[in-house]
C-alpha cells in the first residue's frame, strides 16, 4: 500500500539527480523539466507495484530513461551517430601529463578540476552520442553499478562496459579539444 | 555475459598493460577482490600507473561535479502539484 505522503517522502529526494540526468539527456531545460515531471507522474502511478526493498533510485532512472527514449528522442528526430572514433587509452592523461611539474605543490585534483570549466564538462558530455552519454552519465555521475546500468538501459552488461569504455575516451578527446582551442593545453607529441 | 575479470596471469601481480586495461573496472569497483588486489600490488610498486589512476579518478570527480544541476524551485512545485492532482488513490 503506497500513498502520496510515502511516495513524496521516498522519491522526491532524487529530483536533483533526475533533473541533472534529464538535462544531459534532452540538452535543454524546458524538455528536462517536462521529462522529470512525466517521470514522477509515471512513478507515482506505478508506485503501488514497486517492490519495497528494491532500489528506488534505479527504478526511477529506468522510468526516466524509458520516457526519454520513447517520447523525447523521437520527438526531436535528431539523427544519432552510433559509432565513435577509436581513441587510445589514457588519452587525456598522456597529453596533460607533466603539468604537475609546472605547478608544483598542487594536487592532481586541483589540476584536473581547474583545467576545465563546468560548461565545458557539460558540453563535452552532451556532445557524446546518446547511447554512450547515457552509460557515462549513469556510471560517472550517478555511480550505478554495471548491473544496474544494464537493467536501466535494458542491454547486456558487456554492452554497458563497451559503451562506458568508448564513451569515456571520447569524452576525454572532446575535453582535450576544448582545452586546446582555449590555448589551455598545447600540442604534445605522445 | 562477458566477465571483466577474465584474462590476466597467475603471478599475483599485474603488469602496466594489465593495469591500464583494468583501470575502469578498478575505478568502477567492478573487480573481484583477488583481481583488485593484483592491481593494487602493481600500483603500490609503479609510480607511472598510480599517477595515471589518480588522474582518471580526479577527472571523474570533475565530470561528476561539473554535471550537477540545481533543481529550479518552479519544477519542485510543478511536480508536487501534479502528484496532488492525481489524487490519493493509486
Amino acid at each position: 500500500m503506497a500513498d502520496q505522503a510515502m511516495f513524496s517522502e521516498q522519491a522526491m529526494e532524487f529530483m536533483p539527480q533526475l533533473y541533472t540526468a534529464a538535462l544531459r539527456m534532452t540538452r535543454n531545460p524546458a524538455d528536462a523539466e517536462d521529462l522529470v515531471q512525466e517521470t514522477y507522474l509515471k512513478a507515482y502511478r506505478g508506485f503501488g507495484g514497486f517492490q519495497d526493498g528494491t532500489n528506488l533510485k534505479a527504478w526511477l532512472y529506468k522510468i526516466l530513461t524509458n520516457t526519454f527514449i520513447n517520447s523525447y528522442r523521437s520527438k526531436k528526430r535528431r539523427p544519432e551517430q552510433t559509432d565513435l572514433d577509436e581513441v587510445e587509452d589514457l588519452y587525456l592523461y598522456r597529453r596533460l601529463g607533466g603539468l604537475e611539474g609546472a605547478t608544483a605543490g598542487r594536487s592532481a585534483e586541483e589540476e584536473v578540476l581547474d583545467l576545465f570549466t563546468e560548461s565545458e564538462i557539460k558540453d563535452a558530455m552532451e556532445a557524446l552520442p546518446e547511447q554512450f552519454r547515457l552509460a557515462v552519465l549513469l556510471a560517472d555521475v550517478e555511480e550505478f553499478s554495471y548491473k544496474e546500468i544494464a537493467e536501466i538501459l535494458d542491454v547486456p552488461i558487456g554492452t554497458v562496459m563497451s559503451r562506458l569504455h568508448r564513451g569515456r575516451k571520447a569524452l576525454q578527446k572532446t575535453l582535450y579539444e576544448f582545452g586546446r582551442s582555449r590555448g589551455l593545453v598545447g600540442d604534445r607529441d605522445v | 555475459m562477458s566477465d571483466p575479470n577474465l584474462g590476466g596471469d597467475a603471478s599475483g601481480v599485474a603488469d602496466c598493460q594489465e593495469a591500464v586495461r583494468r583501470l575502469y573496472h578498478f575505478l568502477d569497483g567492478e573487480l573481484t577482490p583477488d583481481r583488485k588486489a593484483e592491481i593494487q600490488r602493481h600500483l603500490d610498486a609503479c609510480s607511472d600507473c598510480i599517477e595515471a589512476y589518480e588522474f582518471e579518478f580526479e577527472l571523474r570527480l570533475a565530470i561528476s561535479r561539473g554535471c550537477r544541476e540545481a533543481v529550479p524551485e518552479s519544477l519542485r512545485i510543478r511536480v508536487a502539484q501534479a502528484i496532488a492532482h492525481e489524487g490519493p488513490e493509486l
